[in-house]
């Protein structure tokens, strides 16, 4: 029989404390009913001596010290999964929000999950064509890699994931039923959330997508679980069902607050920002989730977006996030405002798998060395741009004018696209080539003569 | 009290600090690192959820220790020496917790030959056997620490497993010990040695920017600080790859999963430009990655560093790569955190510096006590958050290692790389090992390093005065030193990790490579103070044949050199006459 405590000595935002309680194992679930027979999941984060402190899914409100019933369930936090699941659209603790009926199954899964053993991980070398000039060219995007979107407020981040779910190629070749899409909203507004599911089914996929939504007036705490159920969700399609899983997530940026909001309650030592120490260990527990394991046909990529406060990559959400990630794609304000879309900056851009997916036998030959030269002479623009700030740009010599051409071309052609344009890889590579042959001949340190000859003529 | 991978119980006063107990139901394993009157802290390497109050502590009555013998080599770890190879066997996949204590392999029969006969005085730290290992490495048994006496009984030459008691050895006191193949060592203990000896070697690792001008000795230490995306790892993973250690002990601490899987798929397929063997045969993994318990990755650093003092008493030059070492201070600060413990800064706990210098200390160049020589290089990368020099990680870092390659983020965004910042790296170790080059090249580089180092300097401070008023207004003089610069830069310190010939690049083709630069330069200053005008000193064909002589003389072909510099020679003479006719 389980008991059931009658006492808090404590309700503080989203944690509750009781004491005097018997057997209780770290993180089990509790089922917490307030004195009007409304009922609410907690968790336990800590136990000390007899006493226990609860984090509480949903709103605390109405929940008084007296009358309040609380039980302990003796298991984890976990969550039925099923082949059913697709289609369907969950809160943030994994209960159905779509009018659908509750999902059985006989497993029930750990939300948590546990770390893949490095030695059964398969090193990710299959390229993902998502059909953008700026991601497949320069920051190549490959299955089984976690590369996160880093944005700003405004910026149309949203589009750009829902044109990579609309165009990405993540079905393998022998045929496109085995892949899906979970996608995890972590406190993001009514209307982004109804972007997406419009975008999903523009696209022509919501029977193969996944929600799991926590709207920004959606509890808190429902906010560190919502991430952790898709993922949950994500695994069990990858490796269970075989399918190529993609994993978008928005906004990190809220998950991470969430998580300092429960640590300043817990009066735990602050570290940046107010961040808790364990904010690292926590965004990795979500993101090396992605990956893909020897022997196993499935895999989960994962596309976290988040914006960065104030526009900076050195806050401590996008720079821990950048550590862990293989990778980012980095949106600029600036481009932006000149009406690029997208407005990706690929300089502090960068896709640390498409060293070994890219080249002969994965895109083209001549790919690395061209996606080297874009990089460097597009640096090379950025100098002579802030030098013709300061002499004009009629006194710039003869070779920094070419550079100013082709950083205009570069921008304007390359990074530009239409939000249904769908450009091939030869496309990508060979418009690259027709933008460095703006350049002098000489400038092109980076290619071998070989391919110049071949691609240039 | 249970938090995160903190716990406290109750009734431990015949518990020991540091002592290695196992914990709850599941047999967690932890470490004792607090005890206070009935009270003991324990740090736990596993995942504690669904971890019971009034579930046993059980002590092991031993520190946490690792079992040092054979089979290490061309194997990965975690955090405690627990096989993850034997732990996918067992448990799929994914690593669950309660694995309990499993380190080297048990079963697997080692061919002995032995060096002691019945009846000899041995000493602690002497060879008494060896194994082969690896094809590359020989495995050298040592009587352990504090056993020293006659040999009693010695088992005959053959196969047999770790478990085998191989030698009795009666002490003065009578008391006899049994030696097996393998020995148990806490890992918090520095392993003892003959004596520290002066550092004069160089690590030779085949990258131009490091043996040339921020070059690491062997035994020294060294710091790689950078932001995410400059390429830390991968200079890590260079070095693991071609510098000329005999043993790498790799602990990838806190870092991508993916990574680790890179070493393990990589390395059996390189070939060491030494021994021609694959560099999988002489390198030790140490996994803990990202996702993996938090209290495993404070230990894994330690594991790393004692596994590579024992290679080291066996005689062997050792290069251990931490990655990254800030993920490690990171633990220290979460589990003070979970202690209550009064930060420092940022959160860090006051005994930050204190630890980091006992880790990098267990470097050095030492006599063993078998009389050989035997190094530890140890390489941290660091993780400074936000790129950040002056964080404490990295400030603190700077005051205990002698080599410091800040990478830097403007360098990587244009894919220079190695993105070593060349105005704020520096090494303490070019005076030391100044002998070294004039032995192993016949000649000093100090000059040509200082000259070099100059150029790159004088180019800085140029490059500020070509951001104001733009490249044509200096002095011809001023722009051919922007442009040997530049072929410095592109030519001599960018290195291309994929290519197969400037991936490893050997010692004597850097230095050629050099001066084939210098001469560039001299012949060029010759020409302009000649008046010459810069545009026709510049000759674009000759200056991109040095840049990418990089890739057209191959490393067996060093001698075509001399070729490029009768080049210049033969392009400057003419120019010359014809300016002065």
């Amino acid at each position: 029989m389980k008991r059931e405590y009658l006492k808090l000595d404590r309700v503080q935002g989203a944690l509750i404390e009781l004491s005097k309680v018997h057997s209780v194992g770290y993180g089990e679930i509790a089922q917490i009913e307030d004195r009007l027979g409304n009922s609410m999941v907690g968790r336990v984060i800590k136990i000390d001596g007899d006493n226990v402190v609860v984090q509480v899914f949903g709103p605390t409100m109405g929940i008084s010290v007296d009358n309040t019933k609380v039980s302990f369930q003796g298991k984890a936090f976990e969550i039925p999964l099923s082949k059913k699941i697709l289609g369907r659209t969950f809160n943030g603790i994994g209960d159905p929000i779509d009018g659908g009926g509750d999902i059985y199954s006989e497993k029930l899964y750990n939300i948590n999950g546990r770390p893949i053993n490095p030695v059964s991980r398969e090193y990710p070398r299959n390229f993902i064509q998502t059909g953008i000039s700026s991601i497949d060219g320069l920051t190549t995007l490959i299955r089984g890699q976690k590369l996160p979107i880093f944005s700003g407020a405004g910026l149309p981040h949203n589009e750009l994931a829902a044109q990579i779910v609309r165009q990405a190629k993540i079905q393998s070749k022998d045929g496109d039923s085995n892949f899906s899409i979970v996608f995890a909203a972590i406190g993001v507004k009514h209307d982004e959330a109804f972007y997406f599911e419009d975008a999903f089914r523009k696209a022509g996929v919501q029977e193969k997508v996944v929600m799991y939504i926590n709207y920004a007036d959606d509890p808190i705490m429902e906010r560190i679980t919502a991430p952790k159920c898709a993922l949950a969700a994500a695994e069990y399609l990858a490796y269970e069902e075989n399918q190529h899983v993609l994993v978008i997530m928005t906004d990190i940026t809220s998950y991470g607050e969430a998580l300092r909001e429960v640590s300043s309650l817990r009066e735990e030592v602050p570290s940046r920002k107010g961040y808790p120490g364990y904010l690292y260990s926590d965004l990795a527990s979500l993101y090396e989730r992605a990956g893909m394991i020897h022997g196993i046909n499935g895999s989960v990529t994962l596309i976290p977006i988040l914006t960065m406060p104030n526009d900076d990559i050195t806050h401590p959400i996008p720079d821990l996030t950048g550590y862990i990630t293989e990778g980012q794609v980095v949106l600029e304000r600036s481009l932006d405002q000149k009406g690029i879309y997208p407005p990706i900056n690929v300089l502090p851009s960068l896709s640390r798998l498409m060293k070994d997916g890219i080249g002969e036998g994965f895109t083209r030959e001549d790919h690395p060395e061209v996606s080297n030269q874009l990089f460097s002479s597009y640096s090379k623009v950025q100098e002579v741009r802030a030098l013709a700030q300061i002499v004009g740009e009629e006194d710039l010599s003869e070779k920094d004018k070419y550079y100013m051409k082709f950083g205009d071309a570069f921008e304007g052609r390359f990074v530009t696209q239409s939000l249904n344009e769908n450009r091939d890889i030869e496309d990508t590579l060979d418009l690259a080539w027709e933008l460095l042959k703006i350049l002098p001949r000489e400038e092109l340190d980076r290619l071998n003569p070989e391919l110049i000859a071949k691609y240039m003529g | 009290m249970i938090n995160g991978p903190v716990i406290l119980g109750k009734n431990m006063t015949g518990f020991k600090m540091r002592e290695m107990v196992t914990v709850g139901e599941k047999k967690l394993i932890g470490e004792i690192i607090a005890i206070d009157g009935d009270q003991g802290t324990v740090q736990v390497y596993e995942e504690t959820e669904g971890l019971r109050r009034g579930e046993q502590i059980v002590s092991t009555g031993k520190p946490l220790s690792l079992k040092l013998g054979p089979g290490m080599i061309g194997n990965m770890f975690d955090g405690i020496q627990r096989p993850l190879k034997k732990i996918k066997e067992d448990h799929g996949s994914f690593i669950p917790e309660g694995i309990g204590l499993i380190s080297l392999d048990e079963e697997k029969l080692w061919e002995v030959e032995f060096q002691v006969e019945e009846g000899d005085y041995v000493k602690q730290g002497q060879i008494f056997g060896t194994i082969q290992e690896s094809p590359l490495i020989t495995h050298r048994l040592l009587i352990p620490v504090g056993v020293e006496g006659k040999v009693t009984f010695r088992a005959v030459p053959g196969e047999y497993n770790i478990n085998k008691v191989l030698l009795k050895i009666l002490d003065l006191k009578g008391e006899e010990h049994e030696v097996k193949m393998y020995q148990e060592w806490p890992v918090r203990l520095q392993r003892p040695v003959a004596e520290r000896l002066q550092i004069d070697k160089l690590l030779i690792t085949g990258q131009r920017v490091l043996d040339i001008f921020f070059p690491i000795a062997k035994g020294g230490t060294a710091a790689i600080p950078g932001g995410f995306g400059t390429g830390k790892t991968m200079t890590q993973h260079q070095l693991a790859k071609w510098s000329d250690a005999d043993i790498i002990v790799y602990v990838g601490c806190g870092e991508r999963g993916n990574e680790m899987t890179e070493v393990l798929e990589d390395f059996p397929e390189l070939i060491d430009p030494k021994s021609n063997r694959p560099i999988m045969e002489r390198t030790v993994l140490i996994a803990n990655t990202s996702n993996m318990p938090v209290a495993a990755r404070e230990a894994s650093i330690y594991t790393g560093i004692t596994m590579a003092e024992y290679f080291r008493d066996m005689g062997y030059n050792v290069a251990i790569m931490a990655d990254s070492t800030s993920r490690w201070a990171e633990a220290l600060r979460e589990i003070s955190g979970r202690l209550e413990e009064m930060p420092a800064e940022e959160g860090y706990p006051a005994y930050l510096p204190s630890r980091l210098a006992q880790f990098y200390e267990r470097a050095g160049y030492v006599k063993t006590l078998q009389g050989d020589t035997g190094s530890i290089t140890v390489i941290g990368a660091v993780s400074p958050a936000g790129g950040d020099f002056s964080e404490p990680v990295t400030e603190n870092t700077k005051r205990f290692v002698n080599v410091f390659l800040g990478l830097d983020r403007e360098l990587a965004y244009s894919r220079h790389y190695p993105a070593i910042n060349w105005l704020n790296s520096y090494s303490g170790y070019s005076e030391m090992i100044k002998r070294y080059y004039e032995k192993e090249l016949g000649e000093s580089i100090e000059d040509i390093r200082k000259k070099m180092l100059n150029l790159l300097f004088e180019e800085s401070k140029l490059l500020e005065i070509v951001l104001l008023v733009g490249e044509d207004v200096l002095p011809d003089d001023q722009r051919l030193i922007l442009e040997i610069a530049r072929v410095l830069k592109i030519g001599f310190l960018q290195q291309n990790a994929f290519h197969k010939d400037d991936t490893y690049v050997p010692l004597r083709k850097q230095i050629d490579m050099l001066k084939t630069i210098e001469l560039l330069y001299d012949r060029g200053l010759q020409s302009v103070k000649k008046g010459i005008p810069i545009s026709v000193v510049r000759n674009i064909e000759l200056y991109e044949d040095i840049i990418k002589m990089k890739y057209t003389i191959t490393n067996d072909d060093i001698e075509k050199i001399q070729g490029l510099n009768a080049r210049i020679n033969e392009f400057y003479n003419q120019l010359e006459s014809e300016y002065s006719a």
